[in-house]
């Protein structure tokens, strides 16, 4: 549990980094950008992923946690890039983004949940 | 952790682990079905909770059916920790009419994560059910991580594609869909053309005065597509109705009752029998509602009893809180 708690709290330092870069109009960080720093975290909470868009570098892990009590699932639009399985209150998925590009997704179950990476 | 407490057992006079006074606390509302009389073509529903035993007098036609809805067996959070027991309820309530429905109707959400124990236990539950005939539709929690591979499996015998069905039950001709597969990013339900086609075949046999119920989880009219409730292209299923003198539609979903008459046609939704939603617009999102069982009461209280009449069908609406019902739960807690 105590690792569960370091990594996200490192993941959201991330997350927080690259919002600063995009909303300063700022260079991109590079040190949070680089792959292999350890995941980027997209939260679910309310029926909704946040932060989205959320700018990457390739080879960025993205991990998405659903704090909802109700299942999300997160699946690429063309339901075949990436698909998670149902992901239940406080489950986790990842996906690693390899190539730049931008991945629009959403929640199977509730389609009106949607999101997007942009991968660098 | 101080929530759970609220949901210990306190009172196990028969030591079967159920707490008959918290649990029926929870029954005032968490819904425990509808049931539906068809009488001259008419359809009729009441909501079992807010009626009387035996039957009204007026409950009483050519056909009678229950529909249940969005047991979502597997949750487990509040405001519900026990939807085996509020399922069993339901059927018990089901059970207990003088006058037993000739079968059930499941409009979908049967599990929370489509698991195979979650099915099997509603299964089994749905065994305890005097009306052996249980007719289901899916709901998108159904058909989770396989496109409704195993709802299929379990459920589909005799159906079409995605699991859409019709039969015909003393001149009332049924029609099941399925509008929660292959949903789009950033859409609605769906039932894509493959069904409407096969609906438009299915209803040209007919002749107009035929009674039509239409049943599905997501609502076929749009309640509130902000938070998905609706399906893209139910308007064209609906132009295959139009003829039809009298056509009803029970949906699921939305976790509370609401009616509407539009025309020739009448829209139901169903409560749960697992939980709560907010009303549409109500809240930050559609999660299940949190509210202590005390207050909840006066939550969908809002409702009320309702009595709707359209120009040609007919729906006669027991909103489930009408205090009657809450007296009668206070009565029952007693023992």
């Amino acid at each position: 549990m105590r690792t569960t708690q370091k990594w996200a709290g490192i993941a959201l330092g991330c997350t927080l980094a690259i919002l600063g870069g995009i909303a300063a109009g700022s260079p991109v960080n590079e040190a949070a950008l680089k792959a292999g720093d350890g995941p980027v975290q997209v939260k679910i909470d309310n029926f909704t992923f946040a932060p989205t868009p959320l700018t990457v570098a390739a080879g960025t892990t993205v991990q998405w946690v659903n704090r909802d009590d109700i299942p999300h699932t997160v699946v690429s639009d063309d339901k075949t890039t990436f698909k998670s399985k149902a992901l239940d209150t406080d489950e986790n998925y990842s996906y690693t983004f390899t190539k730049p590009g931008t991945y629009t997704y959403f929640c199977s179950i509730h389609p009106k949940m949607t999101g997007k990476v942009v991968v660098q | 952790m101080a929530e759970q407490k609220k949901d210990e057992i306190l009172y196990d006079h028969n030591h079967d682990g159920i707490d008959r006074r918290g649990f029926l606390k929870c029954m005032a509302w968490a819904g425990t079905g509808a049931l539906y009389v068809m009488k001259g073509g008419v359809l009729n529903s009441y909501a079992l909770s807010a009626m009387g035993d035996p039957l009204p007098k007026e409950a009483k036609g050519e056909l009678t059916f229950a529909q249940i809805s969005d047991s979502h067996m597997g949750f487990n959070k509040p405001a519900n920790t026990d939807v085996v027991g509020t399922l069993k309820a339901a059927v018990d309530k089901i059970n207990a009419l003088k006058k037993q429905p000739e079968f059930l109707l499941h409009t979908g959400d049967i599990s929370h994560l489509a698991k195979p124990e979650e099915f099997d236990t509603v299964d089994q539950i749905l065994k305890g059910s005097v009306a052996k005939d249980v007719f289901f539709v899916p709901g998108e929690h159904d058909v989770i991580g396989d496109d409704g591979k195993q709802y299929l499996d379990r459920y589909g015998k005799g159906t079409q594609g995605g699991g859409w069905y019709s039969f015909d039950k003393k001149g009332v001709h049924f029609v099941g869909l399925v509008n929660v597969m292959n949903l789009k990013a950033g859409g609605l339900g769906t039932l894509g053309p493959d069904q409407l086609e096969w609906l438009e075949k299915d209803l040209k046999p007919l002749a107009a005065s035929t009674p039509i119920i239409v049943f599905a989880h997501i609502p076929l009219w749009s309640v509130y597509p902000q938070w998905g409730w609706g399906t893209e292209d139910s308007a064209q299923a609906l132009t295959y109705l139009k003829r039809f003198g009298s056509v009803s539609v029970l949906n699921g979903h939305i976790h509370q009752i609401m009616q509407k008459v539009e025309g020739n046609v009448t829209f139901h939704t169903a409560m749960s029998t697992a939980f709560p939603q907010p009303e549409p617009g109500k809240a930050d999102s559609p999660g299940p509602m949190k509210v202590p069982a005390e207050q909840l009461r006066d939550y969908l209280g809002l409702s009320d009893v309702k009595f709707v009449r359209g120009k040609h069908a007919l729906a006669i609406v027991d909103s489930k809180l009408s205090e009657g019902a809450a007296a009668r739960t206070e009565n029952n807690s007693a023992y």
